[in-house]
C-alpha cells in the first residue's frame, strides 16, 4: 500500500498541467514580492563623519567592527591593517582535531568580508603610538587616527616551552590544536592513533589568560569518546592538568565538569602549568606547588600560554599594573572597552584585557559597544550602550553533545533559552547549535549582520 | 543571544543555506498557496487521497531526521534531555507535514477529478 503510494507519488511528479503551472508562477510572484521586504527594515540613519579610524586587526573583532562601523557612518576613513591574507573560523578547530570536519571547514579569506568602503592594507603593525595618534605598519607607513580598534588578537607563545617544536605537531603522539587548521587536522591524526592504541592521554591548559578556556575540557571529553567507541578505554589513562584550583572560572561549571570528569575516569591535577617538553622521550615536565613533576605521554594536547602581540606589549597600551600587565593585556574599561587612559582608543576581542571571555561570543556583544561609544563620540553624545561580560562555550561532553554554557562577568549563568535549553545538561540540540549554526552566525557577524 | 531579531535569523539561515534558502522559501510559498487554492477549489478533503499524502508524509519526516544526522554529523540516538526529543518531534513534524501538504497539493492538481 505505502509502496503503491510512493510510486503514485513519483508518476505524478513527472506529469504537468497546465493548472499546476499557472499556479507555481502565481506563487513566484507572491514569494518575489515577500522577499524584497526585509531588505527595508535595516535602516537606522547613517552619521555623517570624516573621521579618521583605524582597526588594527583583521579577525573576528577587526572584522566585525568594520562591518558595524562601515554600516553606521558615512564618509568616515575606515582603515583596516592585518597582514594574514587567509581567515580562520576558530571555533572550528576543535571539531577539525575531532574528526568530525576537515581544515577547509574552518579556511577563508579576509578579503571576502570587508565591507564596501573599508581599505585594507596587508601588512602587519608594527608600533602604536596614541600619544601621536598613529600606527606604523612593518613597511614603516604611517597611518594617523582619530579613532584606533585594537583588534589584534593575541600571541600563540610557544616560544615559552622549552623543548616544544612545532613542526612536530601530529607526530609521536604531539597535538596542539590552537596553532593552525593544518595543526589541528595533525592533532586529530595524533589522537585517532592514540584512541587505537591507548596509553597515557594529558591535557592541559596554560597559566596565562586564554582564548576559549573550554577548549581543553572538550577535547578531553572527545578523546574519551573516542577511546569508548573504539572499545579501548579501558587500554588508556586520561589526566588533566588544570592550571589553578578549578577546572573552569565559573565555579558552577567547575563542579558540573568535576562531576563528569568523575564518571569518565579522567584523572584531574590541580595547579599543574606545563614548563617543559621532550617531544622525543614523551616527557612533560610541569610546575607544581611541590616543584616540578615529570609526566610520561603517549597522547599529549598541548596549548601554549597565551600572551599579547609584541607591538601591543611594547606600547603603553597595556595595563600597567596588576596580573594582566604582564602579558600586554589592553587597559580598557570593561564595560564599553575603551580605554582606560586614551580616549579614542577601543580594544575588542582576544587582546582586550577584560575578565572573562575570549571568545567569539564575546566579540558578537562587545563590538556593538565599543562602536556604540565611538560613534557617540563622534557624534558628540554619550552611549549607553553597557558590555556585561556576555560569553557562550557550547562545552563538547562527547560527540553528538554539548553543555551550551552562558555566563558573564559576575559568573552568573545568563542562558539563552531558560527552561527550555538547562545550561549543565548535555544535550544534543547544543550540540546541533554548535555544528549547525555557531558558523553561519559567526558569518553574519563578521559581516555585521548578526 | 540576548535579543532574537528575526532579520538575524534570516542573516544566518542565509549564510547556512546560500541560495537553496529561496528555493525552499519559495517551495514553501508555493505549495501552500497551491494547496490552498485546491482547498478553496475543491471544498473538501479527499480523504484517499490524504492518506497517501500522509505516508508520504512519514517518509519526508524520517528523511528530514537522517537528512538533520547528516548535516550535524550526529543523530538523535545522541538525545539526552526533553530539549532533544522536542527537537527531534519538531524535524520529523516538519518533515512530515510539509512533505504531506506538497504531495496532497501535487496529487490533487494531477488529477482533480474525484477518482
Amino acid at each position: 500500500m505505502y509502496k503503491d503510494a510512493l510510486a503514485k507519488v513519483i508518476e505524478d511528479v513527472g506529469q504537468k498541467t497546465l493548472d499546476r503551472r499557472s499556479f507555481l508562477m502565481l506563487g513566484a510572484a507572491g514569494a518575489g514580492s515577500l522577499l524584497l521586504a526585509p531588505g527595508s527594515a535595516n535602516a537606522a540613519p547613517k552619521i555623517k563623519s570624516s573621521a579618521r579610524i583605524v582597526i588594527a586587526g583583521a579577525g573576528a573583532a577587526g572584522l566585525a567592527a568594520a562591518s558595524t562601523l562601515a554600516a553606521r557612518l558615512d564618509g568616515a576613513k575606515i582603515t583596516l591593517i592585518d597582514a594574514r591574507k587567509e581567515h580562520f573560523y576558530q571555533p572550528g578547530f576543535t571539531l577539525v582535531a575531532a574528526g568530525i570536519k576537515a581544515s577547509p571547514y574552518v579556511v577563508s579569506t579576509t578579503k571576502e568580508y570587508v565591507p564596501g568602503g573599508v581599505e585594507l592594507i596587508e601588512e602587519r603593525v608594527a608600533e602604536f603610538d596614541p600619544e601621536g595618534n598613529k600606527v606604523v605598519t612593518e613597511s614603516g607607513a604611517a597611518h594617523a587616527y582619530d579613532f584606533l580598534i585594537v583588534a589584534t588578537g593575541l600571541k600563540l607563545d610557544y616560544e615559552a616551552i622549552p623543548g616544544m617544536e612545532v613542526e612536530q605537531i601530529g607526530n609521536n603522539g604531539l597535538g596542539s590544536i590552537y596553532h593552525s587548521p593544518a595543526k589541528a587536522e595533525a592533532t586529530w591524526r595524533a589522537m585517532s592513533n592514540f584512541a587505537d592504541t591507548g596509553g597515557v592521554g594529558v591535557f592541559l591548559r596554560p597559566g596565562t589568560e586564554m582564548k576559549c578556556a573550554g577548549a581543553p575540557l572538550k577535547y578531553t571529553f572527545i578523546t574519551d569518546d573516542h577511546l569508548r567507541r573504539r572499545g579501548n578505554r579501558g587500554k588508556a589513562e586520561l589526566i588533566y592538568n588544570a592550571n589553578n584550583k578549578a577546572l573552569f572560572s565559573v565555579p558552577i561549571v567547575h563542579e558540573k565538569v568535576r562531576m563528569l570528569f568523575g564518571e569518565r575516569g579522567v584523572k584531574v591535577n590541580y595547579e599543574r602549568v606545563l614548563e617543559s617538553i621532550d617531544i622525543g622521550k614523551k616527557l612533560a615536565v610541569f610546575k607544581t606547588p611541590v616543584g616540578p613533576v615529570e609526566q610520561q605521554y603517549d597522547f599529549i594536547n598541548v596549548i601554549p600560554p597565551m600572551r599579547a602581540p609584541d607591538s601591543v606589549r611594547n606600547s603603553p597600551l597595556p595595563w600597567q599594573e596588576g596580573g594582566w600587565a604582564k602579558d600586554g593585556w589592553i587597559e580598557v574599561d570593561k564595560h564599553n572597552l575603551r580605554h582606560a587612559r586614551y580616549d579614542n582608543v577601543f580594544a575588542v576581542g582576544d587582546v582586550a584585557g577584560v575578565p572573562k571571555g575570549k571568545t567569539a561570543a564575546s566579540v558578537k556583544w562587545q563590538v556593538p559597544v565599543a562602536v556604540d561609544h565611538l560613534v557617540a563620540s563622534i557624534a558628540g553624545k554619550e552611549s549607553e550602550a553597557h558590555y556585561n561580560g556576555y560569553t557562550s562555550c557550547p562545552l563538547i561532553t562527547r560527540l553528538g553533545q554539548a553543555m551550551l554554557i552562558e555566563f558573564d562577568y559576575k559568573d552568573n549563568l545568563t542562558p539563552s533559552f531558560p527552561g527550555v535549553i538547562a545550561p549543565l545538561e548535555e544535550l544534543w540540540i547544543s550540540w546541533v547549535m554548535k555544528t549547525m549554526a555557531l558558523k553561519p552566525t559567526y558569518i553574519s557577524m563578521l559581516r555585521g549582520r548578526a | 543571544m540576548k535579543e532574537l531579531d528575526p532579520l538575524v535569523f534570516l542573516a544566518v539561515f542565509q549564510e547556512m543555506l546560500g541560495p537553496l534558502l529561496w528555493v525552499m522559501l519559495l517551495v514553501i510559498v508555493v505549495g501552500t498557496a497551491a494547496f490552498i487554492a485546491l482547498l478553496l477549489k475543491e471544498k473538501s478533503i479527499n480523504s484517499r487521497r490524504l492518506v497517501r499524502a500522509e505516508l508520504a508524509g512519514l517518509v519526508g519526516g524520517a528523511l528530514a531526521l537522517v537528512l538533520m544526522a547528516k548535516v550535524s554529523s550526529s543523530g538523535f540516538t545522541d538525545a539526552g534531555g526533553p530539549a532533544d526529543w522536542f527537537l527531534i518531534a519538531l524535524v520529523f513534524g516538519l518533515g512530515l507535514a510539509g512533505t504531506a501538504i506538497l504531495v496532497y497539493t501535487v496529487l490533487g492538481w494531477r488529477k482533480p477529478a474525484a477518482q
